[in-house]
Protein backbone atom coordinates (compact mmCIF):
# COMPACT_ATOMS: atom_id res chain seq x y z
CA UNK A 1 0.00 0.00 0.00
CA UNK A 2 0.84 3.46 -0.77
CA UNK A 3 1.35 6.29 1.83
CA UNK A 4 -0.66 8.42 -0.71
CA UNK A 5 -4.94 6.94 0.70
CA UNK A 6 -3.93 7.89 4.08
CA UNK A 7 -4.47 11.57 5.46
CA UNK A 8 -1.17 10.74 8.29
CA UNK A 9 -1.72 14.88 9.31
CA UNK A 10 -1.29 14.80 13.06
CA UNK A 11 -1.73 11.02 13.14
CA UNK A 12 -0.50 9.38 16.04
CA UNK A 13 0.56 5.58 17.24
CA UNK A 14 1.78 4.63 20.11
CA UNK A 15 4.32 1.57 21.13
CA UNK A 16 4.48 -0.13 24.22
CA UNK A 17 5.49 -3.46 25.72
CA UNK A 18 3.10 -5.62 27.26
CA UNK A 19 3.25 -7.98 30.41
CA UNK A 20 4.28 -11.55 30.07
CA UNK A 21 1.59 -14.02 29.74
CA UNK A 22 1.82 -18.11 29.67
CA UNK A 23 2.52 -19.36 26.33
CA UNK A 24 2.21 -22.69 24.81
CA UNK A 25 2.42 -24.46 20.86
CA UNK A 26 0.48 -27.06 20.63
CA UNK A 27 0.57 -29.24 17.54
CA UNK A 28 -2.37 -32.30 17.36
CA UNK A 29 -3.43 -34.42 15.15
CA UNK A 30 -7.47 -33.95 13.57
CA UNK A 31 -8.76 -36.92 15.22
CA UNK A 32 -7.40 -35.86 18.28
CA UNK A 33 -8.62 -32.11 18.29
CA UNK A 34 -11.74 -32.82 19.96
CA UNK A 35 -9.90 -34.12 23.01
CA UNK A 36 -7.59 -31.04 23.18
CA UNK A 37 -10.17 -28.69 23.11
CA UNK A 38 -12.07 -30.20 25.66
CA UNK A 39 -9.20 -30.60 27.93
CA UNK A 40 -8.28 -26.59 27.24
CA UNK A 41 -11.72 -25.47 27.81
CA UNK A 42 -12.00 -23.55 23.99
CA UNK A 43 -13.09 -25.50 21.06
CA UNK A 44 -9.53 -24.86 18.55
CA UNK A 45 -10.65 -23.04 15.44
CA UNK A 46 -10.54 -24.71 12.11
CA UNK A 47 -8.81 -21.80 9.64
CA UNK A 48 -5.12 -20.60 9.38
CA UNK A 49 -5.39 -17.26 10.84
CA UNK A 50 -8.60 -17.35 13.21
CA UNK A 51 -8.79 -17.37 16.72
CA UNK A 52 -10.88 -18.44 19.84
CA UNK A 53 -11.29 -17.20 23.13
CA UNK A 54 -13.00 -19.01 26.15
CA UNK A 55 -12.52 -16.93 29.37
CA UNK A 56 -8.55 -15.90 29.74
CA UNK A 57 -7.58 -18.24 27.31
CA UNK A 58 -6.59 -17.79 23.87
CA UNK A 59 -6.25 -20.56 20.37
CA UNK A 60 -4.93 -19.31 17.62
CA UNK A 61 -4.86 -21.71 14.66
CA UNK A 62 -0.78 -20.94 12.81
CA UNK A 63 -0.88 -24.04 10.64
CA UNK A 64 -3.07 -26.70 9.62
CA UNK A 65 -2.01 -29.04 12.76
CA UNK A 66 -0.39 -26.25 14.71
CA UNK A 67 -2.21 -23.60 17.57
CA UNK A 68 -0.86 -20.98 19.97
CA UNK A 69 -1.96 -21.30 23.29
CA UNK A 70 -2.03 -17.95 25.36
CA UNK A 71 -3.14 -17.89 28.99
CA UNK A 72 -2.25 -16.02 32.09
CA UNK A 73 0.78 -17.15 33.48
CA UNK A 74 -1.03 -18.73 37.13
CA UNK A 75 -2.70 -20.79 34.22
CA UNK A 76 0.36 -22.28 33.24
CA UNK A 77 0.75 -25.34 35.47
CA UNK A 78 -2.87 -26.25 34.70
CA UNK A 79 -2.95 -26.23 31.17
CA UNK A 80 0.17 -28.51 31.48
CA UNK A 81 -1.55 -30.53 34.50
CA UNK A 82 -4.74 -31.02 31.75
CA UNK A 83 -2.99 -32.00 28.97
CA UNK A 84 -0.72 -34.44 30.41
CA UNK A 85 -3.80 -36.31 31.80
CA UNK A 86 -5.01 -36.67 27.91
CA UNK A 87 -1.69 -37.82 26.67
CA UNK A 88 -2.55 -41.46 26.58
CA UNK A 89 -6.13 -41.36 24.84
CA UNK A 90 -4.68 -38.51 22.19
CA UNK A 91 -1.07 -37.47 21.83
CA UNK A 92 -0.13 -34.57 21.44
CA UNK A 93 3.21 -32.01 21.75
CA UNK A 94 2.63 -29.21 24.06
CA UNK A 95 5.77 -26.72 24.20
CA UNK A 96 6.05 -24.18 26.55
CA UNK A 97 7.52 -21.19 24.80
CA UNK A 98 6.36 -18.10 27.36
CA UNK A 99 10.21 -16.75 27.79
CA UNK A 100 10.54 -17.65 23.70
CA UNK A 101 9.04 -14.19 22.88
CA UNK A 102 8.00 -10.67 24.01
CA UNK A 103 4.56 -8.40 22.86
CA UNK A 104 4.55 -4.91 21.63
CA UNK A 105 1.29 -3.54 20.92
CA UNK A 106 1.16 -0.71 18.36
CA UNK A 107 -2.05 1.22 18.35
CA UNK A 108 -3.71 4.25 17.43
CA UNK A 109 -4.44 5.80 14.15
CA UNK A 110 -1.13 5.42 12.37
CA UNK A 111 -0.72 1.89 13.47
CA UNK A 112 -1.46 0.20 10.01
CA UNK A 113 0.82 2.94 8.35
CA UNK A 114 3.38 1.83 10.96
CA UNK A 115 3.04 -1.99 10.16
CA UNK A 116 3.49 -2.13 6.34
CA UNK A 117 7.39 -0.28 7.30
CA UNK A 118 8.34 -4.46 7.98
CA UNK A 119 5.49 -6.48 7.10
CA UNK A 120 5.23 -7.15 3.12
CA UNK A 121 1.43 -8.75 3.92
CA UNK A 122 -1.36 -6.66 2.71
CA UNK A 123 -2.55 -5.73 5.89
CA UNK A 124 -5.65 -4.15 5.22
CA UNK A 125 -6.55 -7.75 4.19
CA UNK A 126 -6.06 -9.15 7.95
CA UNK A 127 -9.12 -8.65 9.29
CA UNK A 128 -9.49 -7.69 13.23
CA UNK A 129 -9.82 -10.65 15.43
CA UNK A 130 -7.47 -12.56 13.76
CA UNK A 131 -3.61 -13.72 13.73
CA UNK A 132 -0.96 -14.85 11.72
CA UNK A 133 2.17 -15.73 11.53
CA UNK A 134 4.47 -13.27 9.14
CA UNK A 135 7.75 -11.43 8.80
CA UNK A 136 9.09 -7.75 10.24
CA UNK A 137 11.86 -6.84 8.33
CA UNK A 138 13.30 -10.82 8.37
CA UNK A 139 12.29 -11.50 11.66
CA UNK A 140 9.47 -13.66 11.95
CA UNK A 141 6.54 -12.83 13.95
CA UNK A 142 3.27 -13.70 15.11
CA UNK A 143 0.51 -10.60 14.27
CA UNK A 144 -2.68 -10.31 16.02
CA UNK A 145 -4.99 -7.74 15.01
CA UNK A 146 -7.22 -5.99 17.32
CA UNK A 147 -8.91 -3.64 16.13
CA UNK A 148 -8.74 -1.51 12.66
CA UNK A 149 -5.85 0.78 14.79
CA UNK A 150 -4.69 -1.80 17.08
CA UNK A 151 -1.91 -4.74 16.40
CA UNK A 152 0.25 -6.95 18.87
CA UNK A 153 3.45 -8.46 17.86
CA UNK A 154 5.04 -11.38 19.22
CA UNK A 155 8.29 -10.89 19.19
CA UNK A 156 11.47 -13.51 19.32
CA UNK A 157 13.25 -12.45 22.15
CA UNK A 158 16.45 -11.78 20.31
CA UNK A 159 14.72 -10.41 17.64
CA UNK A 160 12.83 -7.73 19.73
CA UNK A 161 15.50 -4.62 20.35
CA UNK A 162 15.70 -4.60 16.80
CA UNK A 163 11.89 -4.56 15.83
CA UNK A 164 11.24 -2.08 18.55
CA UNK A 165 13.98 0.02 17.18
CA UNK A 166 12.76 0.01 13.74
CA UNK A 167 9.25 0.83 15.50
CA UNK A 168 10.72 3.38 16.68
CA UNK A 169 12.41 5.20 13.68
CA UNK A 170 8.86 4.77 11.92
CA UNK A 171 6.88 6.36 14.98
CA UNK A 172 9.11 9.41 14.64
CA UNK A 173 8.74 9.92 10.94
CA UNK A 174 4.86 9.84 11.15
CA UNK A 175 4.68 12.05 13.44
CA UNK A 176 7.38 14.00 11.42
CA UNK A 177 4.91 14.11 8.56
CA UNK A 178 7.01 12.15 6.37
CA UNK B 1 7.98 -9.04 -5.45
CA UNK B 2 6.26 -12.82 -6.11
CA UNK B 3 2.99 -13.21 -5.37
CA UNK B 4 2.18 -16.98 -3.88
CA UNK B 5 -0.92 -18.93 -3.26
CA UNK B 6 -0.52 -20.99 0.06
CA UNK B 7 -2.70 -24.02 -0.63
CA UNK B 8 -3.13 -24.76 3.64
CA UNK B 9 -3.41 -20.86 4.16
CA UNK B 10 -5.89 -20.26 1.27
CA UNK B 11 -4.29 -17.06 0.91
CA UNK B 12 -1.88 -15.10 -1.88
CA UNK B 13 1.06 -13.78 0.02
CA UNK B 14 4.02 -11.93 -0.33
CA UNK B 15 7.35 -14.28 -1.37
CA UNK B 16 9.28 -12.75 1.56
CA UNK B 17 7.35 -15.41 3.97
CA UNK B 18 8.45 -18.54 1.65
CA UNK B 19 11.37 -20.83 0.96
CA UNK B 20 12.13 -22.44 -1.94
CA UNK B 21 13.08 -26.59 -1.57
CA UNK B 22 14.07 -27.49 -4.37
CA UNK B 23 12.48 -29.87 -7.41
CA UNK B 24 9.10 -31.91 -6.47
CA UNK B 25 8.19 -35.43 -6.96
CA UNK B 26 11.75 -36.84 -6.15
CA UNK B 27 10.83 -39.95 -4.24
CA UNK B 28 13.73 -41.58 -1.82
CA UNK B 29 14.32 -45.10 -2.82
CA UNK B 30 13.16 -47.43 -0.69
CA UNK B 31 16.38 -49.02 -0.11
CA UNK B 32 19.31 -47.31 -0.76
CA UNK B 33 21.62 -50.06 0.21
CA UNK B 34 20.93 -52.07 -3.02
CA UNK B 35 21.95 -48.78 -5.52
CA UNK B 36 24.66 -49.16 -7.67
CA UNK B 37 26.75 -45.13 -6.72
CA UNK B 38 25.16 -44.41 -10.48
CA UNK B 39 22.09 -44.37 -9.73
CA UNK B 40 22.11 -42.81 -5.66
CA UNK B 41 24.21 -40.09 -7.64
CA UNK B 42 21.40 -39.17 -9.53
CA UNK B 43 18.87 -39.23 -6.49
CA UNK B 44 21.34 -37.05 -4.93
CA UNK B 45 22.36 -34.55 -7.07
CA UNK B 46 20.36 -35.07 -11.01
CA UNK B 47 17.85 -32.47 -11.42
CA UNK B 48 16.05 -31.70 -14.50
CA UNK B 49 16.27 -28.07 -14.98
CA UNK B 50 13.83 -27.24 -17.32
CA UNK B 51 12.82 -24.38 -19.32
CA UNK B 52 9.23 -24.35 -18.59
CA UNK B 53 6.55 -25.32 -16.69
CA UNK B 54 8.90 -26.96 -13.55
CA UNK B 55 7.25 -28.84 -10.56
CA UNK B 56 9.12 -27.39 -7.11
CA UNK B 57 8.53 -27.76 -3.03
CA UNK B 58 7.96 -24.51 -1.55
CA UNK B 59 7.87 -23.54 2.11
CA UNK B 60 6.01 -21.02 4.05
CA UNK B 61 8.15 -20.92 6.88
CA UNK B 62 7.18 -17.87 8.02
CA UNK B 63 3.41 -18.65 7.65
CA UNK B 64 1.68 -21.87 8.25
CA UNK B 65 4.87 -23.81 8.03
CA UNK B 66 4.11 -26.36 5.99
CA UNK B 67 5.75 -27.60 2.52
CA UNK B 68 3.57 -28.05 -0.74
CA UNK B 69 4.23 -28.34 -4.10
CA UNK B 70 4.25 -25.71 -7.26
CA UNK B 71 3.90 -25.25 -10.72
CA UNK B 72 5.98 -22.46 -12.22
CA UNK B 73 7.51 -21.29 -15.13
CA UNK B 74 11.35 -20.86 -15.38
CA UNK B 75 11.15 -18.01 -18.18
CA UNK B 76 8.56 -15.74 -17.22
CA UNK B 77 8.33 -16.98 -13.13
CA UNK B 78 4.93 -17.25 -13.07
CA UNK B 79 2.96 -19.50 -10.70
CA UNK B 80 0.89 -21.59 -12.87
CA UNK B 81 -0.63 -23.66 -9.86
CA UNK B 82 0.16 -24.86 -5.93
CA UNK B 83 -1.23 -28.22 -4.72
CA UNK B 84 -0.40 -29.55 -1.39
CA UNK B 85 2.19 -31.92 -0.77
CA UNK B 86 1.15 -35.66 -1.39
CA UNK B 87 -1.03 -34.68 -4.75
CA UNK B 88 0.23 -35.72 -7.93
CA UNK B 89 1.59 -33.18 -10.69
CA UNK B 90 -1.57 -31.78 -12.09
CA UNK B 91 -2.12 -32.61 -15.54
CA UNK B 92 -2.61 -28.90 -17.31
CA UNK B 93 -3.42 -30.08 -20.66
CA UNK B 94 -7.01 -31.23 -19.54
CA UNK B 95 -6.85 -27.35 -18.23
CA UNK B 96 -5.72 -25.92 -21.74
CA UNK B 97 -8.42 -27.95 -23.47
CA UNK B 98 -10.62 -26.84 -21.42
CA UNK B 99 -10.14 -22.82 -22.11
Amino acid sequence: MTLHDRDLHGATVTIEEIPPVARFSLRVRDKDRAAAGAALGVDLPDRVGDRAASGDRTLVCLGPDEWLVTAPEQARDGIVRDMAAIRDGAPHSLTDISDREITFRVAGPAALTLMTIGCPRDLRRLEPGRAVRTVFDTAQIVLWRDGPDSFRLDVWRSFAPHVRSLLEIGRKEIAAGF
Amino acid sequence: MLLIHCPYCDETLPELEFAYAGEAHIDRPADPASLSDEEWRDYLFIRSNVKGTHAERWRHIHGCARFFNALRDTVSDEFITTYPAGQARPDLTIKEAAE
